[in-house]
């Protein structure tokens, strides 16, 4: 079996704080890689253990710092890393990203036919959840999203989709883009070995031209739409914290009251 | 200018966003109204009338409407003469949009909080990195679409109603690979939609598993019952009631966090909220950070106190 699982690195959400106990602690090293993706490689890694055999193949798209998220899905154990990067690609929204990313799905597919390209349900950066979608519609592969459970079987994968109103089991022949969601799986922790082997091992790094595209179809040029705005969020101005001495909860009803929300 | 709102529905009743949407889309231009699904009712095509929509577009494709590829399809169909299409951002109404947008070349921004015209470009905001930066973005294209998050546009009828004209849309839908293969319905919970309440009370792993309270303190506040993902990972709560960045994304006029830490995960999806107000024991939890009133106390002695006091004011 072969699978591709795409890995995008976001920035670190939670590297300033850490967690009251029972919470998930992280490191700001985890940060390098999109959070789901981890479940996604775990996924990947499940699927060819399960099998016996086959290959997991880890892929970024994004800037020079991006070769972490590859290295990270190294160290848990995919076998082959490739970080697409051109300058032409910064600014690309989820349509761009998708043509790069179909690009090389179908360059690795080409040396030998992939079974699935396994990714995150979200970006927990920007969570828009559009670009599993819109790989398969661009790839014209089976879609199979939102994914809580994962099986292949005869040429043939189904997923448990959890929405708000159904419970959906979903099956479509191979090759197939499954999203999956943090109830998957839990992913696994790299051990030494895998680490170590994961600082040299070769990442391919593949440019447009490698790609065959045309820089114009990607890119801020290309995007359909544009942030004119950003600015942090302020916070939040007269917060107000007390202490429960016996009377925490009338003085909670007040503020209520006195907000007009009860 | 004519504007295509994608009507969410669940046994032919309307759902309470898509009539904010279509409040919203009368700032925009001309609502028309897209049904797929089974036939609706005469009373709901009369109430799509009363919120302005002039027309509703109906693709009777049934069970179909559940696979993205065939819903994309009949959607592209009823809207192809709308320069915009708003929908309510759900999960399946992203994979949906992605699809027209592929088709038809449209512009796309989901889980806004807002919509407006600009020089003949519609304008989104919403909100990132875990609820913590404002963004403001220009959809360039021709055609645009809107993934709209509930709680964002106060609904109101509109002051001269639509003719809400019913016409079919037959559209032949393609062949796909998926194969719905079972669905399962979720039993429908009393009381309002999660996603869609204007008041949400979430218990987290400090309820110990006791839910009494929180649906208490819920009910009292006409709201729906929330938790945090250790909450519905230990079976305490279904997981329909999972409130963050993969559960429900919730923008209420008011959320109450009672027993929850406010993990970065979880902040993300409740952190938009209009008031924000936490119990918690610990004085050095971070949901405190985002919290408008906070009580650093046990929710077993704070929620009961304020349900009495409550229930004091509103009788005097
Ligand atoms: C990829 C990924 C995605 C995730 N997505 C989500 C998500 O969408 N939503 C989500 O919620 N989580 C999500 N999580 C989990 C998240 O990181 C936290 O682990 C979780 O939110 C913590 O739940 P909690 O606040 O209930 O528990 P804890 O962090 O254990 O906090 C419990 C709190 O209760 C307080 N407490 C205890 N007893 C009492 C009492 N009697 N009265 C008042 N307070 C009390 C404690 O002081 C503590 O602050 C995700 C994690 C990952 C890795
Ligand atoms: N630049 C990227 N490089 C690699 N994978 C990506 C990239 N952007 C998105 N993805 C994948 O698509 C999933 C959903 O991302 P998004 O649609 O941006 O929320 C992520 O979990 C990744 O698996």
């Amino acid at each position: 079996m072969r699978i591709l699982v795409t890995v995008k690195h976001t920035p670190d959400l939670q590297s300033q704080r850490s967690f009251t106990e029972g919470a998930v602690t992280r490191t700001a090293e985890d940060g390098s890689m999109n959070e789901l993706d981890e479940n996604a490689v775990e996924a990947a890694l499940q699927l060819i253990e399960a099998a016996g055999e086959g290959e997991v193949y880890a892929l970024t798209v994004g800037g020079a710092d991006a070769v972490a998220a590859v290295r990270k899905a190294l160290q848990l154990g995919a076998h082959h890393a490739i970080h697409v990067s051109d300058e032409a690609i910064a600014g690309s929204d989820v349509f761009g990203t998708a043509t790069v990313i179909a690009a090389a799905v179908r360059k690795v597919h080409a040396e030998a036919p992939l079974d699935l390209v396994v990714t995150g349900m979200a970006a927990l950066d920007g969570l828009t959840s559009m670009l599993p979608t819109a790989l398969a519609a661009e790839l014209d592969w089976s879609q199979l999203t939102l994914a809580s459970g994962l099986t292949v079987a005869d040429g043939e994968a189904t997923i448990i989709r959890h929405l708000p109103d159904a419970r959906e089991t979903v099956s479509a022949p191979l090759p197939a883009v499954v999203s999956v969601t943090d109830e998957a799986n839990t992913p696994r922790y790299p051990n030494f070995k895998l680490i170590m082997a994961a600082r040299k091992a070769p990442v391919a790094t593949w440019s447009l031209a490698e790609l065959d595209l045309d820089p114009s179809a990607v890119g801020a040029s290309a995007a359909r739409t544009t942030v004119v705005d950003a600015s942090e969020r302020p916070p939040r101005a007269n917060r107000q914290v007390v202490t429960d001495t016996g009377d925490g909860g009338t003085a909670l009803a007040d503020f209520l009251v006195e907000r007009g929300l009860v | 200018m004519s504007v295509a709102v994608l009507i969410e529905h669940h046994g032919g009743q309307i759902s309470r966003p898509s009539f904010e949407a279509l409040t919203l889309a009368r700032t925009l231009g001309t609502p028309v109204a897209v049904w797929l699904g089974e036939e609706p009712p005469a009373d709901a095509v009369a109430q799509l009338g009363e919120y302005g929509a002039a027309e509703v577009r109906v693709a009777a494709i049934g069970d179909d409407a559940r696979l993205p590829a065939k819903a994309a399809t009949a959607v592209a169909a009823a809207s192809a003469d709308s320069s915009v299409l708003l929908v309510i951002s759900t999960f399946v109404n992203k994979e949906i949009v992605t699809r027209v947008a592929m088709s038809t070349g449209a512009g796309v921004v989901v889980d806004a909080a807002g919509a407006e015209l600009v020089d003949g470009r519609v304008e989104t905001t919403q909100t990132v990195f875990a609820a913590t930066w404002d963004v403001r973005t220009r959809i360039e294209t021709d055609r645009a679409i809107v993934g709209i998050r509930p709680n964002t546009t106060q609904a109101a009828p509109a002051p001269t109603a639509g003719d809400a004209t019913v016409v079919g849309v037959d559209v032949p839908l393609p062949e796909t690979r998926e194969r719905l293969a079972s669905v399962e319905a979720v039993p429908e919970e009393d009381g309002v939609p999660l996603a869609e309440a204007p008041v949400v009370v979430s218990g987290g792993r400090g309820t110990g598993g006791d839910y009494t309270l929180i649906r208490e303190f819920a009910d009292l506040l006409g709201g729906a019952v929330g938790a945090s993902r250790d909450a519905t990972d230990e079976g305490w709560i279904s997981h329909e009631h999972m409130v963050g960045q993969t559960g429900t994304t919730v923008t209420p006029a008011l959320y109450v966090a009672c027993g929850i830490s406010g993990a970065v995960h979880h902040r993300g999806g409740m952190q938009a909220s209009g008031t924000i107000v936490a119990i918690n024991l610990d004085p050095d939890a971070p949901i405190f950070e985002i919290s408008d009133f906070g009580v650093v106390g046990s929710l077993f002695d704070v929620i009961p106190q304020a349900i009495e006091r409550i229930k004091q004011s509103r009788e005097s």
